[in-house]
């Protein structure tokens, strides 16, 4: 698993000094953009058929669907607190 | 919001025909996403380096300004893992990986997917679409219970481009290149703090 996460971000690294050799291209940057979209959508086209092929996935769709939402609540308020501080702290004009 | 529609109509497509087995076993079984997933990392990197706003706004700014996403990575993981109580079914570390998306559904389902299983993929899909559209509707209330930080800190990595404008309308437009730097630095920091915490389960 390791060498798989280290050759996504070395890949990542890569695209990063290609964008920077090729510069700031308009009609680059545009393809660039509906190419990752295009592969975000076969990725999730690709993830839904792996759930749906999967029993244990579809058959608990409900409590994931809860687990999710759970997860969701706890990441925003923890967020929301910690911006409490530090807009408090840091950034709130006195 | 429309985004998030479409990338959840293909994700619904592909089940449809997951389920009903309507495609080829052939396909079905054979899994191609990884290098879906490294033409993904490719085009994430090269649309980060072609951007030089992006890289623009991180150099002209106070430093004070860093506090916000680390307050957005600390609150999500802190809140994340304190709610992972709740599920008797996700580890801390688990509920940590969901939270590390910081709302960017699309890289942290997929790398959650291919590293650790589809179950938990698809909890971070649907966690953090629902972070992005609770972001959308209830930014209003946030900005008044919260400061006018709230907004960024709850759309997370979404604050540089969907989220953006609910944020700028509700806590004013000097706050809009805190919102896209904290945007800019969570959607870097996904693809790295994602598969961190995974490599820890």
């Amino acid at each position: 698993m390791l060498t798989d996460i280290i050759i996504v971000l070395a890949i990542m690294v890569l695209g990063i000094g290609i964008g920077l050799i090729i510069g700031n291209r308009a009609k680059i940057i545009k393809i660039v953009g509906v190419l990752t979209s295009f592969s975000i959508f076969l990725l999730l086209f690709l993830l839904g058929i792996g759930v749906g092929t999967n029993n244990k996935i579809i058959n608990n769709l409900d409590s994931i669907g809860i687990q999710a939402l759970v997860l969701s609540l706890g990441a925003i308020l923890g967020s929301l607190i910690c911006a409490y501080l530090t807009y408090n702290l840091f950034f709130k004009k006195k | 919001m429309k985004g998030s529609l479409i990338i959840l109509s293909f994700f619904v497509l592909g089940l449809i025909l997951g389920l009903t087995r309507f495609l080829p076993e052939s396909l079905l079984e054979s899994d191609f996403s990884i290098y879906a997933l490294y033409l993904l990392m490719l085009l994430v990197g090269i649309g980060i380096g072609t951007d030089r706003n992006s890289w623009k706004v991180i150099r002209e700014i106070n430093i004070k300004i860093v506090l916000v996403p680390i307050s957005v990575i600390v609150g999500s993981l802190l809140g994340v893992s304190a709610f992972s109580a709740l599920l008797s079914n996700i580890s801390i570390g688990e509920a940590m990986a969901v939270g590390a998306g910081f709302g960017y559904y699309s890289l942290s389902s997929v790398m959650i997917t291919e590293f650790h299983s589809d179950t938990l993929g698809v909890i971070a899909l649907l966690s953090n679409i629902i972070r992005e559209i609770l972001t959308l509707l209830a930014t209003p209330l946030f900005v008044k219970y919260f400061g006018k930080l709230a907004g960024i800190a709850s759309g997370g990595a979404t604050a540089m481009d969907t989220t953006l404008p609910i944020i700028v309308r509700y806590s004013g437009k000097e706050y809009a290149i805190i919102s896209v730097f904290s945007g800019i630095v969570l959607t870097i920091l996904v693809p790295v703090i994602v598969p961190l915490i995974l490599q820890f389960l």
